[in-house]
């Protein structure tokens, strides 16, 4: 009897306890073990030092993405978790569905835009700068920015039920790349802003650490991404994390339990879009140009997929869900290179573009309802989401 | 502002408006349908609109006429339209009730909580779109002029267009037939039962499964009837261009009061109105914005819509 129950915890513990189970140096090591590895990963001398099979010629390596620059497409996955990240916070833990995130990403990379580029209006036309500032310094203030801008659309919709909330904030993201593409007056519509500043950094032999290389960017996002992880989980660990899963449980129950729910709510939206503007500054960091084109809906679906399918209301979901959707794609299509899948088909006289790439929105689109349907709590999920999920199905469902 | 613009042609702009609005009025009507019956928003309701736009134009090329053709006498374009009605209805019908049945009734079936069948209502818009987007090579497609681009007949200062006629008389006569099945028939008391109460009327005997299908169906129905109009209006079409529409009929649907049928009629001829006096007033690229706009401040104000929400309990 007693055999048997200690055997049946054993076979219950997963990946997660056993790691939970070990000393904490132990845990500390592997941890830092591993985020070694990740500062690694963009170097192409570590995947030939691994000893994985490298046929020659074509280049092709298990992990590494031959059709864009492995730096490129890892610094990208940066900036969506880092998305995926402050979403996780609206809709993880508060239990909020904003659909237009990316509008916040908008709001800290235009801000970065404006006050570093030698080009901006503030300066040619308005003289209100004299000079652009350096980077560094936007940084914050674009936080503060989006932020505020979280604020601002948060007072008045926080009080809508969900579905409205979906709706408006979608159509606010919409409202901000519309503003962005037509009014001439400080964002310069589809031309855009040119010269973006970047961080700052000079190698021992005087180059720019930050210019046209990507693997720099790469660590700098991880590093910001490390730092944020912290920031969050201390948050959820607090009373205003507990509070926020007290909301999106029951958010008529948590107000009767004396939980300010509105404070809570828009302070979820604050802090989600502050992390939203400062991977958008990250990324003006790097590209050099804004303008409008690049706010575009899919991203904020993207986003959204990306916290879904690793599992809503768990940083580690958050990170593989931003991973998954960003890295999939580009490894597919170096896969595909490699391995020669079409990138176009032909049926009845009419080309269908078939490459991974143009197809991952489909992809992404049927991921999300297999997921929505077969396991909602998603591929990394958190336990309490996934038991609240796990409480409803249990009860009645009515007979169809 | 430029008010001159808009007291000058205002008849003009009053025309287009309504004309405009009877297309956000039929495509707002799907979303209060199914809203009314399953306290959802069918995000995937534009695409089924999109689709139905590509019926159309798919119909008019198989009967030999693309964008290139010249224009038809009356006589063959009213044989066209009706033909593209009938099929683009039918098609838009057909993928409501296909999304119905991959999106959302196995989400049903294990009572699942709203936000996942918002998730998976988003994954449904999505697949279409972009399915469409590969298939069509994301390019726009011209669709052929039918009707004459002569007024119809001017007094007054007001110009009516045949076209612009045609889609409000459409748009109303199909409202009316929507009211009074709803209102009327057994399967419209079948609807109603379900959106005041689906358990109860599940008790009495009525099919939930059956009716959520036949919302779905009719929904889709009437995107179709809009989109015929709409490419006629636009003279091309897109894969994407669901999602504008969408956004404003759900705005209309919401402007009205989300769940009554008569609502989604008046929110969206309003919406129409609205916009195209906005667009004199700030200019032609702002037409979008006005749209979220008045969506945002109606929220505030009145988060129930001009009419009250509710399938259920108003008649229609």
């Amino acid at each position: 009897m007693t055999t048997e129950t200690v055997k049946k915890q054993r076979w219950k513990l997963n990946l997660r306890d056993r790691f939970q189970d070990l000393p904490k140096p132990a845990r500390i090591a592997a941890m830092v073990v591993f985020v070694v590895l990740l500062y690694l990963l963009p170097t192409k001398a570590f995947y030939e030092n691994l000893g994985f099979p490298i046929p020659i010629g074509s280049g092709y390596l298990p992990f590494y993405t031959t059709g864009s620059d492995m730096a490129g497409v890892l610094f990208q996955c940066g900036y969506y978790i880092l998305l995926a990240l402050g979403l996780n916070v609206v809709l993880g833990y508060a239990g909020l569905l904003d659909l237009g995130f990316f509008g916040f990403f908008a709001v800290g990379a235009y801000t970065v835009a404006l006050l570093t580029s030698p080009e901006s209006k503030l300066i040619t036309e308005y003289n209100w700068l004299e000079s652009p500032w350096p980077w560094l310094v936007t940084v914050p203030i674009a936080i503060a920015l989006a932020m505020l801008s979280g604020v601002l659309l948060g007072w008045p919709t926080l009080r809508l039920r969900g579905d409205y909330l979906a709706i408006v904030t979608l159509g606010f993201a919409e409202i901000i790349r519309i503003v962005a593409k037509n009014q001439d007056w400080i964002l310069n519509g589809d031309r855009g802003i040119p010269s973006v500043g970047h961080p700052p950094g000079t190698w021992p032999d005087g180059e720019a650490i930050f210019d046209l290389e990507f693997t720099p960017y790469y660590w700098l996002v991880l590093t910001v991404i490390i730092a944020v992880i912290f920031l969050i989980r201390n948050l959820a660990n607090s009373r205003v994390g507990r509070a926020w899963v007290a909301i999106r449980e029951d958010e008529d129950a948590a107000e009767l339990m004396g939980v300010p729910t509105f404070k809570f709510k828009l302070w979820a939206f604050a802090i989600g879009a502050a992390i939203g503007g400062l991977s958008g500054s990250l990324w003006a960091g790097q590209a050099n140009f804004v303008n409008s084109n690049t706010f575009s809906l899919e991203n904020s679906i993207l986003v959204l997929a990306a916290v879904l399918l690793g599992g809503a209301g768990s940083i580690g979901g958050a990170i593989l869900g931003g991973f998954i959707v960003i890295y999939l794609p580009e490894w597919l299509r170096s896969v595909g290179d490699v391995f020669g899948w079409p990138t176009q088909v032909e049926i009845a006289g009419i080309h269908i573009d078939v490459s991974p790439t143009s197809l991952r929105f489909v992809i992404f689109g049927a991921l999300l309802i297999v997921v929505m349907i077969y396991r909602p709590q998603g591929l990394w999920p958190n336990r309490r989401r996934a038991a609240e999920l796990k409480d409803r199905q249990k009860e009645v469902a009515p007979v169809e | 502002m430029n008010f001159d613009d808009l007291i000058q042609g205002f008849p003009d702009l009053t025309t287009t408006g309504l004309a405009q609005g009877s297309i956000y009025a039929l495509v707002a009507l799907g979303y209060t349908l199914v809203y009314g019956v399953l306290r959802l928003i069918n995000f995937a309701h534009s695409e089924v609109f999109m689709f139905g736009t590509f019926a159309a134009l798919w119909t008019w090329g198989l009967m030999g006429y693309d964008s290139n053709s010249t224009r038809p006498d009356l006589g063959t374009a009213l044989l066209l339209i009706l033909v593209s009605l009938v099929v683009a209805s039918l098609f838009s019908g057909g993928v409501a009730m296909v999304v119905e049945a991959v999106a959302y009734r196995p989400l049903r079936k294990r009572n699942a909580p709203p936000l996942v069948f918002l998730i998976s209502a988003i994954g449904a818009s999505f697949v279409l779109a972009e399915l469409m987007g590969a298939f069509t090579e994301r390019r726009q497609q011209g669709i052929p002029g039918l009707l004459p681009g002569e007024p119809l007949f001017s007094a007054g200062g007001w110009t009516v267009y045949p076209l612009q006629l045609m889609t409000f008389v459409v748009a109303l006569a199909v409202m009316f037939g929507l009211d009074w099945f709803v209102s009327k028939t057994r399967f419209g008391r079948g609807i109603r039962a379900v959106a005041q109460d689906a358990d109860t009327a599940a008790l009495m005997g009525v099919n939930k499964g059956r009716v959520i299908a036949l919302v779905f169906l009719l929904g889709g129905l009437l995107a179709g009837v809009a989109a015929v109009f709409y490419s006629m209006k636009q003279g091309n079409t897109r894969f994407n261009v669901g999602f504008l529409i969408g956004l404003k009929a759900f705005s209309a649907a919401v402007l009205g009061g989300i769940g009554n049928l008569r609502g989604a009629l008046l929110g969206g001829l309003l919406l129409g109105l609205v916009e195209s006096y906005g667009a004199a007033l700030f200019g032609s690229n702002w037409t979008n914005v006005i749209a979220f706009v008045v969506l945002l401040v109606l929220l505030m104000f009145r988060p129930t819509g001009l009419l009250g929400e509710s399938l259920g309990r108003a008649r229609a």
